[in-house]
């Protein structure tokens, strides 16, 4: 039996969120009723023209540096030929030559094991209208007429080509996870896959394990989340092994993925039917991106997720709650709040990313509506740190804090949760349990230590939990000496 | 007393701040004027009484408050492929027919902002494609010095209005000589200027990166007065030209004392009318009298140009011309499904010259065939543009005819595409080079036809293309005009 290697590449459509259109001054919004953000160029009227709106191409140009890219100094617009309703000009602006960015890499991380994905290029495409199909059944075929908004038309898009680097399903998630969190890093996109403001097609071929030649490949479409991204793909290597190992062949087409169904079904057939004809865009020169232009961009770049995770865990955080921080803005503004005013990382971070979390999604509330503070998550902390709390009461307190019922001390003091660490009262208790156990006392000093946990559990539940455990065993240890 | 549609846009100019006539005045002139030529030419295609009724009577107030706009109520004729505010722009195509748009390009507003009264929308070859404005689907347009014959083309329609009085100038566009081969064939002066001096917003897009607005007038100064009145860097047109303009009128009278002046080998000899190489060398020896320093220069890419231009051009009307598609605005004809609508509309709405440039350029960009067409024309207009530049350092303007013929007869040429595309053999290389040129009047064949004598300058040489333009003007003496502006007028 063959042993399959699977190839994926992704290209992802980033939707860039500017004040205004790629080539019109047209506003970007969503929200308006049809074709009301729309004007001469952005419809196509006979004589109007483009002109490149330049903070989409700084957009553009940060996302290229973020993924390390070459910055091209001299970008050229093509057009991209095909007739469709939707594409007022019959024509979509796009790169081919010299795009505005090209070879980088993202690295990914699939349960600890680290690879990197080339990127072959970034560039700049506008956006087409929107149609909707007026019929019995809502599509194509069978319409009877179709309605047409120009609103996204020629909204700025972005896209990220990645090289066939991709092994599995799981590293086709990442590697979309880890990019959406770098576009929203970088603030040029809410990178939101169910609402279409990010995109993934997805290249999809296999191979006998070893072989470097590479497949007939199938391009999936139509994933609109990052769990149907990893579905699909894995559906679709399953398929393709099937296909083969049956004899058949693969064919370069387009695929649907349906999400009910769980399965991919077939589009568009690519072979030979698509030439667009791609020519330099005689209304518009070439892009000069001189050497400040791009070192302005790389100053500006912000720490990018992995360095931030790579920083939470330096300050001393767990793998999992550094990742699960870096994703989390307001969270990560506390935790970094907190740890700077001296509060233990590890600690501040099992407690965000755990009963914070939790009590955000149980009650519905942001971080802002809670009693939460970088203050209280430092003075909390240092109850801890100091035995005033055990670990269970640190909790009950937290809970208390984020109800709005006052401060760590507050919450602590009205709940009766402040550990004894009183050395005379806990001695007082433990000389009363050891007088009740004798023989616990016998094993432990005939070398059994096992009886110690349960006479500090005894001890504990005499002082209704609120004595430093520590303490107790210390005490505990030295009494049972002989 | 002279009638008032004969006047140039200087003497207008005087008599309107002298008060010797108003801005209505002028405007009823020249209406009347085309009310008796138009039956005849077809200059136009949409007269706008009412706007230029009304651009006349505001003229006429901001004329007696002592505005000094040296436009301001002289009544001047757009192409049809010039966008106009609420007033039809068809570019003479049938698919654009009824259309009125939305927005004014930016000559049009510049224009407007000048004073300027628009009287209306001139006929052309459909798109600008054609070199006799008989590729317009409203029918063609004559010339007024023999109505037999064809004004020239695509700007045929401003060219015969200005020579015949029905504007006092016009505005063109000029792809590969539309503008120059026209005024050459009227008895007109008109230029191209450097790609990127005028605004191309609001211009229906032919072959973007050669496509150039540019004027048409009775003499030479009045020409630099109406571009000047356009060009200056425009922030809706990204391949506008963001430097200091070059001056255009300052050099008029200076005469050619000193500079030097190439004479065009290529385009001194064969294919060209005895007739017209006669009248060419005159002016150069003139010029020679004059004290300009006359030497022959050789561009060999020249040869080129042509076949280089049939594939660049059509190539960027297959892209710029889809747009229209029955989707949005003009001709639509229905078909079950949308894509057949689509096509239909286009197959009924393209007439057959604008037809064959869409496909031809569709092959030359097709996966396969670019590199051999599109990319070797490319090649071309790059060697082309090394000729000149190298040219340009040996002397400060070349010169040539204009048009190889003088104007030809209606429907000579239209059985054979190719003939006519030689007659644009003289201008195409300047716009492959997106220089600037100009066609200056410079005699009559013996069958009374107006001959053209182009001076073309280096990119932003427009204030010494001027300057041989207007030595050449006075050494030339051209004063005829066409019997048919000539011809007694019925007074109303």
């Amino acid at each position: 039996m063959t042993e399959w290697e699977a190839v994926i590449g992704i290209e992802t459509h980033v939707e860039l969120q500017t004040k205004s259109k790629m080539f019109c001054g047209c506003l970007v919004d969503s929200g308006d009723e049809p074709n009301t953000a729309v004007c001469p160029v952005c419809l196509a009227l006979p004589g109007a023209l483009p002109v490149p709106n330049k903070e989409a191409i700084e957009g553009i140009l940060s996302i290229g540096d973020a993924l390390e890219c070459t910055l091209i100094e001299d970008s050229l617009f093509y057009r991209k030929n095909y007739f469709y309703p939707d594409l007022p000009k019959n024509y979509q602006i796009s790169q081919y030559t010299f795009p505005l960015c090209l070879d980088g890499r993202l690295a990914v991380d699939v349960d600890g094991e680290p690879t990197v994905v080339g990127i072959t290029r970034v560039h700049m495409e506008e956006d087409t209208g929107k149609s909707t199909h007026i019929g019995v059944s809502g599509r194509i075929h069978g319409a009877n007429h179709t309605l047409l908004d120009f609103n996204r038309a020629g909204v700025p898009l972005v896209e990220v080509v990645s090289e066939p680097d991709i092994r599995s399903p799981e590293q086709a998630r990442a590697y979309g996870a880890e990019l959406q969190r770098v576009v929203r890093t970088l603030g040029v996109s809410d990178a939101r896959l169910e609402e279409g403001s990010m995109r993934f097609d997805v290249n999809v071929s296999v191979r006998p394990a070893g072989s470097d030649i590479l497949g007939t490949r199938t391009e999936v479409k139509n994933v609109n989340s990052l769990r149907s991204m990893q579905r699909a793909i894995a559906y679709e290597i399953t398929r393709q092994i099937e296909v083969l190992e049956s004899g058949g062949s693969i064919h370069l087409e387009t695929r649907h993925w349906d999400e009910a169904k769980g399965a991919t079904r077939s589009g568009r057939t690519k072979e030979g039917s698509e030439d667009y004809r791609y020519f330099q865009d005689p209304d518009l020169l070439p892009l000069h991106i001189d050497e400040d232009w791009r070192k302005r961009v790389h100053a500006r770049r912000p720490e990018l997720p992995a360095a931030k995770r790579a920083r939470y865990v330096a300050l001393g955080a767990d793998r999992s709650t550094a990742d699960l921080l870096a994703d989390a803005g307001d969270l990560a503004a506390l935790f970094e709040a907190a740890v700077s005013a001296g509060a233990d990382a590890r600690t501040i971070g099992i407690w965000l990313t755990g009963e914070v979390v939790a009590y955000l999604r149980r009650e519905d509330v942001t971080i802002d509506e809670t009693g939460l503070s970088a203050d209280s998550l430092v003075e909390l902390a240092g109850m801890t740190g100091d035995g005033d709390l055990s670990a269970t009461a640190a909790k009950e307190v937290l809970g208390g804090v984020l109800a709005g019922e006052g401060t760590p001390s507050q919450v602590a003091e009205a709940r009766d949760l402040l550990q004894i660490s009183d050395a005379s009262t806990i001695e007082t208790e433990v000389m009363a349990v050891l007088d009740q156990h004798p023989d616990a006392i016998e094993k432990i000093r005939n070398g059994d230590s096992k009886p110690i946990g349960f006479l500090v559990g005894q001890v504990m539940r005499a002082t209704g939990g609120k004595a430093d455990p520590r303490m107790v065993q210390d005490l505990i240890r030295r009494k049972t000496q002989a | 007393m002279t009638d008032l549609a004969d006047l140039t846009i200087a003497a207008a100019g005087r008599g309107l701040r002298s008060g010797a006539f108003t801005a209505v005045d002028l405007l009823d002139a020249v209406e009347r004027r085309a009310a008796v030529t138009e039956a005849h030419l077809h200059a136009y295609l949409t007269l706008d009484r009412a706007g230029a009724r009304v651009a006349a009577e505001a003229a006429d107030v901001a004329l007696a408050a002592g505005d000094p706009r040296p436009l301001l109520g002289i009544p001047l004729a757009l192409k049809d492929n010039m966008v106009t505010k609420g007033v039809e722009t068809t570019a003479s195509s049938q698919i654009l027919a009824g259309w009125k748009p939305p927005y004014d390009g930016t000559a049009a507003s510049r224009l407007r902002d000048a004073g300027a009264v628009i009287v209306g929308k001139t006929n052309l070859d459909e798109f600008a494609m054609g070199s006799s404005t008989e590729n317009s689907a409203y029918g063609p347009t004559r010339n007024p010095w023999n109505t037999d014959r064809v004004p020239g083309g695509s700007s045929g329609g401003s060219a015969a209005a200005v020579a015949v009085g029905s504007a006092l100038g016009a505005f063109g566009s000029d792809t590969g000589g539309s503008i120059r081969q026209p005024a050459s064939l009227t008895g007109t002066v008109g230029a191209k200027p450097t790609y990127g001096l005028v605004s191309r917003y609001g211009l229906i897009a032919f072959a973007s990166s050669l496509d150039q607005i540019g004027p048409i007038a009775r003499t030479v100064p009045d020409a630099a007065a109406l571009l000047e009145a356009v060009v200056g860097w425009d922030p809706m047109d990204a391949t506008s030209y963001n430097g200091d303009m070059p001056s255009i009128s300052k050099s008029l009278d200076r005469g050619v004392a000193g500079l030097r002046i190439g004479v065009v080998t290529e385009l001194s000899g064969e294919g060209i009318d005895p007739e017209v190489l006669a009248a060419t060398k005159q002016v150069i020896d003139r010029l020679s009298d004059a004290g300009a320093d006359v030497v022959e220069i050789s561009l060999p890419a020249i040869e080129y140009a042509l076949s280089a231009y049939y594939l660049i051009a059509p190539a960027e009307c297959s892209a710029n011309l889809a747009r229209f598609d029955g989707v949005r605005y003009g001709l639509r004809i229905d078909g079950a499904t949308t894509e057949e609508m689509m096509a239909k509309t286009r197959a009924e709405g393209f007439g057959p010259e604008v037809t064959r440039r869409i496909l031809l350029g569709t092959y030359a960009l097709s996966a396969g065939y670019y590199d051999a067409f599109y990319g070797q024309a490319q090649r071309v207009r790059t060697l082309l543009r090394n000729d000149f530049a190298s040219a340009y350092g040996r002397v400060d303007v070349l010169v040539s005819p204009t048009s190889p013929t003088t104007a030809f007869e209606v429907g000579a040429k239209t059985a054979d595409p190719l003939t006519m595309y030689f007659a644009d053999i003289c201008t195409i290389a300047t716009n492959l080079a997106g220089d600037p040129a100009i066609s200056v009047p410079i005699g009559l064949d013996d069958a009374g036809l107006p001959i053209g004598f182009q001076i073309m300058a280096p990119a932003l040489g427009e204030e010494v293309m001027f300057q041989v333009a207007a030595e050449v003007e006075r050494l030339a003496a051209f004063t005829e005009r066409p019997r048919l502006a000539t011809s007694k007028v019925v007074t109303p």
